[in-house]
């Protein structure tokens, strides 16, 4: 081994430790901050970890706020956005995996135009809409426009799964009798279960992180999801830092879960629904 | 006939299955219209309708809190909109956190995929690791960051002050010249993954002996990333990066998070304007002009980069 070799080496392994502290130390705060106490968090500044950790934001953030049924809110708006989305979706994306038909090519192209225009643009007609359905500050006005807005990309997703997996299984199950849906219902589905998975993990953490049209369509506490119960509670008490940052914890923790969940499908994901986050 | 029901050939899409009964065929033709009918319906009625309705807002006048307004008022909004500083600002201030977001986010994760491409110990984990702020909900991303910056529980301003670059430890949000730094800092941050992961697709599908024919004839490093790696992931870059600036360029969410365009309007970005029009002034008139005035833009910009593409193409 040369000099230069090691060298190289060493430099590599120092870039990739850069990239983890940026890419760790700011999550690695949040949580620093929400376990030191109060009375040390000014007088300490900017020591790296607290002489002394508590865990009293967190308790005081479950016992005295409304952070419990925003947890519960949100988890509910995006645990249903997901099931539905992962429904349609897969029907969706099993005909554009397997049919050849004539309307076919406006389906992706009417697909590929939700995915290409400002959804910026939907906030105040869709307020308009669902206002005198009263479907606004509802938990299920939220799923309606979140299932809407994922099922494009879950669609292509679902797709890329679907074309993975050979056609002579239907065809088989065809011969002995079965009808195509049964066959895809008893075959295919169970096959794409990881697909399934990953297609459920996607969505779920999408609608988990949606600000704008949760920050439109509701307004009070008892239907407010995370992100607007939180922004709310560092506009009201935006001096208690070590509660503000307890909550966000809690933000961080099902999305951490999903991520893991998906993690082997980032590329496909990504790739599937190009222009999303 | 009942025999055929089910059989082999309904899986031919119904063109030459003629034998068939009439309702057989209807029932095949109309199978995977059936099978996307729900995400459609969908679709259309809740992003097509809206987006019609939005645009016939921009031509009308239409604000929340007042119960008289509704009438069309023709080109008003636009005429306002061509006087409207705050509008030009927005959109100067879209290309700046548009370009200066994307080209790091790009350079930046082309430099981690290109690490994460060698073997190491470790790797699987590191690579989980660092791709786990695309995870992160943008409004924790963001609040995050303006946590960071913020001098009372942020280290960023002290540490920034103890090396000479700054001053004394300010906010750097609430400075007009640096704000806009902020939000960009925590796009990077949190749009790195999101490059790393696509060009790290590409780069494993590069086939590996190339690199080695390019060695055997005494390519050096810089030559073989010259003339293998980059011709190969020339698609996915150009790809990735025009999408991604249409993505970002209409991402509001850390903006509205972290400064809520503020100071001085010095961070509005056409998005973010759009949303603080409709959220905040309830004015959906207006706001639906700005919007239609930015799906223009977008469009011209779709517009030239299939030109663009057209010349590349004619030009081999």
């Amino acid at each position: 081994m040369t000099a230069k070799r090691i060298f190289g080496i060493l430099a590599h392994r120092l870039a990739i430790l850069g990239y983890l502290v940026f890419a760790l130390f700011p999550l690695y705060w949040l949580v620093k901050v929400s376990v030191t106490p109060n009375k040390l968090l000014y007088s300490e500044g900017v020591r790296l970890w607290p002489s002394r950790m508590s865990l009293e934001h967190f308790a005081f953030v479950l016992k005295h706020s409304d952070f419990p049924i925003f947890f519960k809110n949100s988890l509910i708006v995006s645990g249903s956005t997901a099931i539905i989305v992962t429904v349609f979706a897969s029907t969706a994306g099993y005909a554009l995996s397997r049919f050849n038909f004539r309307g076919k090519y406006w389906i992706v192209a009417l697909m590929l135009l939700t995915q290409m225009f400002p959804l910026v643009m939907l906030v105040a007609p869709i307020f308009k809409i669902l206002s005198p359905l009263g479907l606004t500050n509802s938990l299920t006005g939220l799923v309606i426009v979140y299932t809407a807005f994922n099922v494009p990309f879950a669609t292509f997703l679902m797709q890329s799964f679907f074309d993975g997996i050979p056609k002579d299984l239907e065809e088989a199950a065809m011969i002995d009798g079965a009808t195509q849906f049964v066959a895809f219902r008893q075959i295919i589905l169970p096959l794409t279960l990881p697909g399934i998975a990953a297609t459920l993990g996607f969505v779920f953490t999408a609608a988990w992180s949606e600000l704008l049209f949760s920050l439109m369509l509701i307004s009070g506490n008892q239907a407010a999801t995370f992100p607007v119960g939180l922004l709310s509670f560092v506009s009201k008490f935006s001096v208690d830092f070590g509660q503000m940052m307890a909550a966000g914890v809690m933000a961080l923790v099902p999305a951490c879960l999903f991520f893991l969940l998906i993690q082997r499908y980032l590329v496909q994901g990504l790739t599937a629904g190009a222009v999303k986050g | 006939m009942a025999l055929h029901a089910g059989g082999p050939d309904t899986y031919q899409g119904g063109h030459h299955g003629d034998r068939r009964p009439f309702r057989q065929r209807l029932a095949d033709a109309s199978a995977p219209y059936l099978y996307s009918a729900p995400a459609l319906i969908l679709i259309v009625t809740v992003m097509l309708v809206p987006l019609i309705l939005g645009i016939s807002y921009a031509f009308r006048d239409i604000q929340l809190l007042n119960p008289f307004s509704g009438g069309f008022i023709g080109l008003e909004h636009f005429k306002t909109l061509s006087q409207d500083q705050n509008f030009y600002r927005a959109f100067r201030n879209t290309l700046w956190w548009t370009g200066a977001s994307v080209s790091l986010q790009f350079v930046f994760g082309l430099i981690l995929a290109l690490l994460l491409d060698k073997p190491f110990w470790g790797r699987a984990i590191v690579q989980a690791l660092v791709f786990l702020p695309w995870a992160v909900p943008s409004f924790l991303a963001g609040l995050n960051w303006a946590w960071l910056f913020n001098p009372v529980v942020g280290p960023l301003p002290h540490w920034l002050f103890a090396m000479g670059i700054m001053a004394e430890p300010t906010n750097i949000l609430s400075d007009p010249q640096l704000a806009m730094w902020g939000p960009i800092i925590a796009n990077v941050w949190w749009g790195i993954p999101f490059f790393a992961i696509t060009l790290l697709a590409a780069l494993q599908a590069i086939p590996r002996d190339l690199y080695e024919a390019a060695s055997i004839d005494g390519a050096g490093p810089v030559r073989r990333f010259l003339s293998i790696t980059l011709p190969f992931l020339a698609p996915t870059i150009a790809i990735t990066v025009l999408l991604r600036t249409v993505w970002v360029s209409n991402f509001a969410d850390l903006i509205i998070v972290m400064t809520n365009g503020g100071p001085a309007d010095r961070t509005q970005i056409v998005a973010s304007y759009i949303f603080t029009q409709a959220f905040k002034r309830l004015d959906f008139g207006y706001a639906s002009a700005i919007a239609l005035v930015l799906l223009g833009l977008l469009i011209v910009y779709s517009m030239l980069i299939v030109v663009l593409r057209q010349w590349l193409l004619n030009k081999d």
